[in-house]
């Protein structure tokens, strides 16, 4: 132990030159020439055995890569941290519903005049010989027009008040109904096979098929199949109807039709039994949040649950993933050092009393009561930002005991050796004594154990944001982006959400770790490398 | 040395007082409890009590009314006979619970701590006595990386390899779906492919903490005079590493894992959550989550415990197996 920090504390070390590093110019010396000598000072002598190490070295290049990554990454990217991406999904929506007519139906004036009561009696009543039946103290009359169609008639009266028919007259330009005397007209004429008929002083043709003409114009026509669109501010064109007609006819389940603007849409036919109809699905593409979207040249980690960007992300989270250990150690070692100090410094009762507190933290689980205060914090709804500040707090306050313990036990050693006797004898003041002489004797051991608690500070707040109780969104930190394989079907489909956050991780603190050893290594003048 | 071991649990015994107060105190300080649920529940009901009658009903039940020294007072006393209250989560005596789950968890410590020991010292040696060889780059490296996992990324690792690709295992619990059906073989049996898993994971996660203690300690004995003595006088060299050098490196080796015992007990917190193993790590990880302040309150005492009693017995056995410590 002496003679270790003596030799750190000496201000030039001298080393000889290695044989083969001499140049022609220094070979001139005589042996015992003081410039055959290169001098160089304790931290130079650090760094060139720390740089032999190549695995440190290698952790170094790692931890710079993610630096690189973490703070000029986030900026270079060309998304934002909480950056939303949309895509065009196509999703079937039902579009309308066709049902063939297998039931009467009637075509009123108004449905008062012909009751729901009136119709059973009818339908009953047709199966029954006669033309008259009775339903609520009225008697009615019917008619046979055509093929299944009537004419209902009040007994007694010569217009008739409902028409019964498996046919449906709807107008070709809207959705609006048409009234009762026309429809009854269109009616009589598809039932008569005419080629014509006169209503309200105008004459339309018909044709087979049942489109009713006046002049050029289509105005109406009456088909056996109720087509109805879905949304009410949807008109079904004429066309359109007799090809989805045909289509259904013809067994198919998908169908496209070209309206008159030359626009093609496809649809799907499903056949629902249950209800008799078939129901017309059109494929809509609709605006998406774009999640899990497997790596492409935009996204080159695909996106997350949220549709964001997984790189920037990533690079979002290394950020927040560093910051706080960079953090959490700094309050560690500043709560350490300056206790540690006091404690190895003074000795006696002081000593005594701090170590008292150290033993009191070392013993308190800090797992378990972050745990409890993030589930709280959970509860209370605590500002994300916020919560970071307090999980740093709290992670530094309760991880200093280590560093206090190691500085103390430092100090305790140093304190008794001849150059704290002379730094005594000169006469500087005890604070001057401590930091400039003290204090820079422990800090070899302090950047080694800062160096590997950096490492086990972003484990530890990975573990928690990765359990949900630590960096919450819409901060992304590498755990909780971890997080989503909680839900097996990320953890079983999605690789590129969870993989590249953990190879991160564990590169990271596996750097962090490699440096300290390395620089553990370094520091120990006996090491003969 | 009767008297240090006594002079050192009262030292415990007082810091155990303390941590037991801090920990009393951060409890009664949450702003909101499981209690606080309950009742709001309980008042939301027809007929009900106001939500404040029911609050005040429960803190007086579960001796939340009282300040918090008295409330703390109170508790030690009943702690020490024993009694831990009843958990909120769990409903049933604290104590019962525990001795519930805590058996499985020590079951899996105890087969992670053997495997960990057989496999991490061995390559502790060898990566000394080969320092500076490619051999013994590689154990550091594997024994860093080790340390560095993450258990949760590692855990998720294994799952998606034995448990969906290969299908060996199932993704969590410890019984599978058709235990009841199976004969008590059987049920050994499920029980212990179920903690294939879980063991496999706390020893990669802790393997490396002891390669590097091995490795380093191994390496100081081979420094010491008397490996030079002993190499000098011309042993054969597995005498000198397997008989001088690897008896003394057993010095700190038994301390550390002497001390580590208790730590047994406390079972795996995130390994048993992640595997849904109800073991005491998994319950008390439900229960703090939940805000139930008993089981906390227990909880965190034992770990409290745990860790002074693994202090003592290190310190105790680096007393009685290095016959140079003397101890005053």
């Amino acid at each position: 132990m002496a003679d270790e920090t003596t030799n750190k504390v000496d201000d030039l070390i001298t080393q000889e030159i290695d044989a083969q590093g001499e140049s022609a110019e220094q070979s001139e010396y005589s042996l015992n020439d003081d410039r055959r000598v290169k001098t160089l000072s304790p931290t130079a002598l650090v760094v060139k055995r720390f740089l032999r190490n190549r695995v440190a070295v290698t952790g170094l290049f790692i931890l710079a890569f993610m630096f690189v990554f973490s703070f000029i990454g986030g900026i270079v990217s060309p998304y934002r941290e909480d950056q939303l991406f949309y895509r065009f999904d196509e999703q079937n929506k039902q579009w309308a519903a066709v049902m063939e007519n297998k039931e009467l139906r009637y075509v009123t004036e108004n449905d008062a005049d012909f009751p729901s009561v009136a119709r059973a009696k009818f339908v009953l009543a047709l199966k029954q010989d006669g033309n008259t039946f009775e339903s609520q103290g009225v008697t009615y009359r019917y008619e046979e027009e055509g093929e299944e169609l009537y004419s209902l008639y009040v007994d007694g009266q010569d217009e008739p008040v409902a028409m019964a028919t498996y046919d449906t007259v709807s107008s070709s330009t809207g959705n609006e109904t048409l009234p009762f005397a026309f429809q009854r007209a269109i009616l009589l004429a598809d039932a008569g096979n005419k080629d014509s008929f006169k209503y309200d002083g105008t004459t339309y043709t018909m044709d087979d098929a049942g489109t009713v003409m006046d002049g050029e114009t289509e105005v109406a026509y009456a088909s056996r199949y109720v087509a109805q669109a879905i949304m009410s501010d949807v008109f079904l064109s004429r066309q359109f109807k007799d090809e989805l007609i045909e289509a259904i006819e013809a067994g198919q389940s998908e169908f496209s039709f070209t309206d008159e603007n030359g626009e093609t849409a496809d649809y799907l036919l499903k056949y629902d039994a249950g209800k008799s109809s078939w129901s017309v699905m059109q494929s809509v593409s609709t605006k998406v949040f774009d999640t899990y979207s497997f790596p492409s040249l935009a996204h080159p980690l695909g996106t997350d649950r949220n549709g964001m960007d997984m790189l920037t992300r990533l690079m979002y989270g290394g950020r927040v993933s560093l910051y706080i250990g960079f953090i959490v150690v700094f309050i560690e070692t500043i709560i350490g050092v300056i206790l540690g100090g006091i404690s190895g410094y003074c000795g006696g009762w002081v000593d005594n009393l701090i170590m008292r507190i150290v033993d009191v933290f070392y013993c308190i689980p800090s797992m378990p009561i972050i745990i409890i205060l993030g589930a709280t914090m959970d509860a209370m709804r605590v500002d994300p930002q916020i919560r970071m500040l307090y999980l740093m707090l709290l992670l530094g306050f309760l991880g200093w005991a280590g560093i206090a313990r190691l500085v103390r036990g430092q100090i305790l050693s140093l304190r008794e050796q001849e150059f704290m006797t002379a730094a005594e004898a000169t006469g500087i003041r005890a604070s001057r004594r401590i930091f400039r002489h003290l204090i820079p004797n422990v800090i070899p051991q302090l950047i080694v154990t800062m160096t590997m608690s950096l490492g086990s500070t972003i484990i530890t707040e990975a573990t928690l944001s990765f359990l949900g109780l630590g960096v919450k969104f819409p901060f992304a930190s590498w755990g909780n982006i971890i997080n989503d394989v909680n839900d097996t079907y990320v953890l079983t489909n999605y690789w590129f959400i969870w993989i590249p956050a953990g190879v991160c991780l564990l590169a990271t603190v596996l750097a962090f770790n490699l440096v300290g050893d390395g620089l553990r290594d370094a520091f120990d003048p006996k090491m003969n490398r | 040395m009767r008297k240090y071991i006594l002079k050192r649990l009262l030292e415990s015994v007082v810091i155990l007082v303390f941590v037991a107060f801090i920990i009393y105190v951060l409890m009664r300080c949450l702003p909101t409890s499981y209690l606080e649920q309950v009742a709001r529940a309980k008042s939301q009901q027809p007929g009900s009590k106001s939500f404040e009658e029911w609050m005040a009903q429960l803190s007086a039940t579960y001796g939340m009314d009282k300040g918090i020294l008295p409330g703390f007072l109170s508790w030690c006393g009943r702690a020490i006979r024993g009694d831990f209250g009843d958990s909120w989560r769990w409903t049933v005596p604290v104590t019962e619970k525990f001795a519930d789950s805590v058996w499985i968890s020590f079951i899996m410590g105890g087969i992670a701590f053997l495997f960990e020991i057989i496999i991490a010292i061995p390559l502790g040696i060898i990566a000394a006595t080969k320092q500076y060889t490619k051999i013994d780059y590689t154990i550091t490296i594997v024994a860093l990386a080790c340390f560095s996992l993450p258990t949760f990324f590692f855990a998720s690792l294994l799952k998606l390899l034995f448990c969906v690709n290969l299908g060996w295992f199932d993704l969590g619990g410890l019984i599978g779906r058709n235990y009841e059906q199976l004969s008590s073989m059987g049920q050994f049996f499920d029980r212990a492919q179920h903690l294939v898993l879980p063991i496999v994971t706390l020893v990669v996660i802790s393997i490396g903490s002891l390669m590097r203690y091995t490795r380093t300690n191994m390496l100081e004995v081979l420094n010491a005079d008397y490996i030079r003595t002993a190499r000098a006088k011309g042993l054969p060299e597995s005498k000198v590493i397997y008989h001088h050098a690897f008896r003394n490196t057993l010095i700190p080796l038994v301390t550390m894992l002497g001390g580590s015992l208790p730590g047994l007990f406390a079972g795996a917190l995130i390994t048993e959550t992640l595997y849904s193993i109800p073991g005491i790590g998994y319950v008390s990880y439900q229960s703090m989550v939940a805000g139930d302040i008993p089981f906390s309150m227990f909880y965190l005492t034992f770990m409290a415990i745990l860790t002074l009693l693994g202090n003592l017995i290190s310190d105790i056995l680096y007393a009685v197996v290095d016959p140079r410590v003397r101890i005053a």
